[in-house]
């Protein structure tokens, strides 16, 4: 097990090298003086000058490069040009964030999905079964930022039921923060409980038709506690794989739920970083998604194996 | 999964016929008789012809223009004269809905056809060729796999410029790396068939074996993997443009048109609500319509 | 200890309910400050957190009277070269260090010599300072400059703890030390700024709130709502369009002030080779593109008629309006005229600007008057950033961008209009303009560098390489419980004198 686990993360760094060479190249591509955009309304050229020099973009590319990731190496991911506070604070402060947001959207989607998905598998072909994988389709097929906009106009702003943005850390204040993060995290649900749904009946359906399930009903076992108990508990195996792949996907996927709902999180930082060319803020985050998302795929696959010993020995 | 090929006999020249017995079974008529069949696959393919033929008539509809102003008229609600009401600056919110169609649905179709032009050439020469062609594609793939879909689109739209066109070539190389990793696969599984090592037996050239066997062998899967991107590329232009990277105004595209209208959801719903509507039906049907092509393409599902 | 503690609370308890609930005021701002360095800071935003954070030597009226802050009093030498300041007694920094004069002259080397200043041509003019005793400080200039007590009322006036400047150097701005009402706590990029009372203010009677809290909510919408929910008390930069459903709600309160700034198109009159274009050659071209436009009808329908629609650097409501060149009517016809004189009938005009929503619709209402006209607007959206630089270097026809503005005229008009100046990038240049300009700087005569600035407007009107379109009106929009707010046309947030109540 470990021996896979090291080997995985070995073939995952030239990957990720990879990835901040591609990020690296792309934004040093993107027009737009960064200084410029920096220097804002007053554009002294000799400061323009100045800053250029100090943030090395005179130097060439692969200069600025290596100079890069050799900070990088020793946990220097540089800092933000536009506030200047270190890029490695700005992930611990938006890293809580994000995860928060992706874990309440997760727990919403396996309440509504898994569920779902058992009845759908269980009900096969009939309207149930159909309507449950239009529900979740439609889940799919809406965009999640005209979801969120639409939901801050019904929930916050004509029923003032719910706050339309923020973010209270939930060491301070759990109930707050948890409302506050309800509605983003119901928007970004939503698509996932689709995909966790399909997911979800097709593993059944695989188990429901095993001999195990019918040796089950043979027994004389009731239909719940054959569902439950004993599909159920085999079906895990996919479901499980992939949450944490879904996971690993929220914690890069939420730029414009974050957006939309002014969340000081991970997608909310990167945009307005691209957009203000603010290249070492850009360069850290996407290295520290990149490395989560792999890192979550190597998980998913080290689940995959614990929980399906069949696998242990291919 | 890659048995459930078609393979025109008219591009086969008798002498190139492999044994019949490795030949995969027709399956055409049947496919279609199963999409024919799937209620949900019809109504998806209903939908996304729905709003092709609006879009198409654009032009000849009996509409007013999308760029014509009426500053007497700025942001009224839905009425007898403007059945879906008027814009920020007194423009019919229908017209520019049918004129919208047009560039979403173009950004769906462009995007995947550059991302399916780009990824299968390199997808498919990957697998076949392995080794360290293999290995360099794969890891190039990984890595943009791994960097987020939406912030890869992000940083490549800001690149070019925001532009309709833009975005969809930024969308298309967003997309690229899943239809690499997909032809890839198909293309290895393919390989493994006996009548590829036939095919080779008889001394056919690569290039014959790639575009004979492999492409139409891998074919079905990419085909519903593109409509199901489609959908994911046309909620993806509908980002970008309200993030103000994608349609630039007069020019109206639905996600351009949701960009302003967030800025008057309170005095002006209507604007946001069309838009919405319409990307989460287009996108539905192309959903639908992936899903039914998957399940008759596909003979275990059913 | 305990028997402070015992009065304290009796004290609180006097003051009933309201001390209680003041304790936090919630700002909703609309953009994420900048770095929180007075020195090196360059945004508007960032400039209301420093309006709670950061004194300045003086401050301005709401009718932009210069008024004293930390300067209490200040008078010029004959020659006009040398300003002798009285500074407040008694004051000091967040950190307990004392203001003085030798705090003052630390100030003005460190924007001049800080290598990441900003405000370096704000105080150009300053040859030297000399600390006459603790509370005087002369301040030589190498040439007269009327705009200086103005730059003083803004970020070059904003005094920082020499102590916590010289130790924390460049990274000053990640925990700002200075002598205003508030101090800085923390800040979360993009989430919040707080700051705490400071108990040492000089005018801590004026302050009624313990701690002061910043959201940057940059969607209007967004913004709104959570001050309609009560979440924050107070928003900045309410959009246009939603003034009459504040208007319409008991539970809010509207106020509003004209702002110092102005938005415009740019042209490119020479710089580089994308100015050889008839827009840029033509000075005609450029007036029938103004007299095309209706600009009380484009701030009508963008607008909601709430801006000011204006046709020169500041507002028709600033003293240094030049009356005689009002606010122009569309007249269709002249600009045909004016086209058919330039041979430029049909003429193609590209605008670039940023890929805001406002801007796009403002061009998008321009486009379609300038079409009547006989003037193919094209209209090409770039991000701020790429516009910014694009700008800088030439590759544009014209542009629509604006300028938050600044007290003194000078800063609306001197860097954009002289040929050498900072920010002119359409690279107008006229002696004449230069002549005036200048002149109008040396001057301290209010009367004189008037003068001054109506000539040089009256030539721009003619030259037209700045098509002014209008003034953008500040809006704040709070709960009705907020007593004392006062809107001020720099768009700033004063507290001094605010409070909660229920």
């Amino acid at each position: 097990m470990l021996s896979f686990i090291g080997r995985r993360i070995l073939i995952a760094i030239p990957t990720i090298l990879l990835i901040s060479v591609f990020v690296f190249v792309l934004q040093k591509l993107l027009p737009g003086d960064p200084v410029l955009a920096l220097a804002g309304e007053d554009r002294n050229p000799e400061i323009l000058a100045f800053l250029r020099e100090k943030y090395r973009l005179n130097d060439p590319l692969y200069v600025q490069y290596f100079h890069w990731i050799g900070n990088a190496l020793q946990g220097d991911l540089g800092i933000s040009l536009r506030t200047q506070q270190p890029v490695l604070t700005l992930i611990g402060q938006k890293l809580p964030v994000t995860i928060q947001l992706a874990v309440m959207a997760l727990i919403i989607a396996v309440v509504i999905g898994v569920p779902a998905g058992i009845i759908s598998a269980y009900k096969k072909g009939t309207w149930i079964d159909w309507l449950a994988n239009i529900v979740a389709l439609s889940g799919l097929s809406v965009p999640n930022f005209w979801l969120g906009i639409m939901m801050i106009l019904l929930v916050s702003v004509k029923l003032g039921w719910l706050p339309a943005s923020g973010y209270q850390p939930l060491m301070d204040d759990p109930l707050q923060s948890i409302k506050v993060m309800l509605m983003p995290a119901f928007v970004l649900g939503t698509g996932l409980a689709a995909t966790l749904m399909r997911h979800t009946r097709s593993a059944m359906l695989g188990v429901l038709k095993s001999d195990y399930v019918r040796t089950a009903r043979a027994k004389g076992l009731g239909e719940m506690s054959v569902v439950v108990k004993h599909a159920l508990r085999n079906a895990l195996v996919p479901i499980v794989t992939v949450v944490t792949l879904l996971f690993g996907e929220l914690l890069a996927g939420a730029v414009l739920t974050e957006q939309i709902f002014t969340i000081p999180g991970f997608g909310k930082l990167i945009v307005d970083a691209v957009f203000n060319r603010d290249y070492a803020v850009v360069q850290g985050i996407v290295l520290c998604t990149a490395i989560a998302f792999i890192a979550m795929n190597i998980l998913a696959d080290a689940l995959y194996r614990v929980l399906n010993p069949r696998m242990r020995n291919s | 999964m890659s048995t459930a090929a078609d393979i025109p006999p008219a591009d086969l020249p008798p002498a190139d016929l492999p044994p019949a017995d490795v030949l995969p079974p027709r399956r055409k008529n049947r496919v279609w008789a199963q999409l024919r069949a799937n209620p949900s696959a019809l109504f998806g393919a209903t939908i996304v012809a729905f709003f092709v033929i609006i879009a198409l008539l654009a032009p000849v509809l009996p509409i007013p223009g999308p760029a014509e102003t009426d500053w007497g008229a700025v942001r009224k609600a839905p009425s007898a004269a403007h059945i879906l009401g008027t814009d920020e600056i007194g423009r019919d919110v229908l017209s520019r809905m049918i004129w919208g169609a047009q560039a979403s649905l173009l950004a769906g179709v462009v995007s995947v056809a550059i991302a399916l032009g780009l990824g299968i050439p390199l997808g498919v020469i990957a697998g076949y060729r392995g080794g360290w062609t293999d290995a360099i594609i794969s890891r190039i793939t990984e890595a943009l796999l791994a960097a987020p879909f939406l912030i890869l689109a992000i940083a490549l739209a800001a690149f070019l410029g925001p532009s309709l066109r833009n975005a969809m070539i930024a969308i298309g190389l967003s997309a690229m790396p899943i239809f690499i990793r997909l032809a890839r696969g198909q293309t290895l599984q393919v390989l493994t068939e006996g009548y590829i090592e036939s095919a080779r037996a008889i001394g056919l050239t690569h290039l014959a074996i790639l575009w004979r066997y492999i492409l139409p062998n891998i074919f079905p899967p990419l085909l519903v993997q593109a409509t199901l991107t489609i959908a994911t590329a046309i909620i993806a232009e509908a980002s970008l443009s309200f993030l103000g990277l994608g349609q630039q105004p007069p020019a109206p595209s639905w996600g351009s048109m949701l960009n302003t209208a967030k800025a008057f959801l309170e005095q002006a719903p209507w604007m946001a609500m069309w838009p919405g509507i319409a990307i989460f039906l287009v996108v539905l049907g192309f959903n639908l319509l992936g899903d039914g092509l998957r399940d008759a393409l596909d003979p275990r599902e059913t | 200890m305990s028997f402070k503690r015992t009065l304290a609370l009796t004290a609180a308890l006097l003051l009933g309910a309201t001390w209680a609930q003041a304790a936090d005021l919630k700002i909703g701002l609309a953009e994420d400050p900048d770095v929180l360095d007075p020195d090196q800071s360059r945004t508007f935003v960032g400039r209301i957190v420093y309006a709670s954070l950061c004194d300045k030597l003086v401050d301005i009226t709401p009718g932009l009277e210069i008024v004293p802050m930390l300067a209490t009093a200040w008078t010029w030498s004959e020659d006009g070269k040398t300003l002798t300041m009285d500074l407040r007694e008694g004051v000091t920094f967040h950190d307990g260090e004392p203001f003085n004069a030798e705090a003052v002259a630390f100030n003005i080397n460190r924007s001049q010599t800080l290598e990441e200043s900003r405000r370096k041509s704000e105080v150009a003019s300053i040859a030297s300072t000399k600390v006459v005793d603790d509370n005087t400080i002369e301040i030589t200039l190498a040439n007269p400059d009327a705009t200086l007590i103005a730059q003083f009322a803004d970020r070059a006036g904003m005094m920082v703890s020499p102590k916590a400047a010289a130790a924390a150097g460049a990274d000053f701005g990640n925990a700002p030390v200075c002598s205003g009402p508030f101090m800085f706590k923390e800040r979360v990029q993009q989430d919040r700024i707080v700051l705490e009372k400071f108990p040492g203010y000089w005018n801590a009677d004026a302050i009624n709130f313990d701690s002061v809290t910043f959201l940057p909510i940059t969607d209007g919408t967004v913004r709104l709502a959570n001050v309609r929910a009560g979440d924050v008390h107070l928003i900045e930069r309410l959009s246009a369009t939603d003034v009459a459903s504040v208007k319409a709600d008991g539970s809010l309160a509207l106020d509003q002030a004209v702002s110092l700034g102005y938005q415009g198109i740019t042209v490119n009159v020479a710089n580089g080779d994308r100015a050889q274009t008839p827009i840029g050659q033509d000075a005609r071209v450029r007036r029938a593109l103004s007299l095309a436009i209706d600009r009380e009808v484009m701030n009508q329908v963008v607008f909601d008629g709430v801006m000011a629609a204006g046709n020169q650097p500041y507002p028709p409501t600033s003293p240094w309006y030049n009356s005689a060149i009002p606010v122009p009517a569309r007249d269709v016809e002249a600009a045909k005229a004016l086209l058919a004189e330039a041979g430029a009938e049909g003429v193609s005009v590209e605008i670039q600007t940023s890929t805001d929503p406002v801007g796009l619709q403002l061009l998008q209402v321009v486009q379609s008057m300038a079409l009547e006209a006989g003037i193919n607007v094209s209209i090409v959206a770039k991000e701020f950033a790429t516009q910014l630089s694009e700008q800088t270097a030439g590759a544009y026809m014209t542009s629509q961008i604006g300028w938050s503005g600044r007290v003194d005229p000078d800063g609306n008009i001197h860097q954009f209009m002289t040929c050498e100046g900072g920010i002119n990038d359409s690279k107008y240049c006229n002696p004449e303009v230069d002549d005036l300009l200048n002149g109008a700087r040396t001057s301290n005569d209010v009367a004189e560098r008037k003068a001054n600035y109506d000539a040089a407007l009256a030539i721009l009107a003619e030259d037209m390489p700045i098509i002014y379109l209008y003034h953008q009106t500040w809006l704040w929009a709070m709960t009705t419980k907020l007593d004392g707010f006062v809107a001020y046309p720099d768009g700033m947030i004063r507290l001094q004198g605010v409070s909660l109540s229920e």
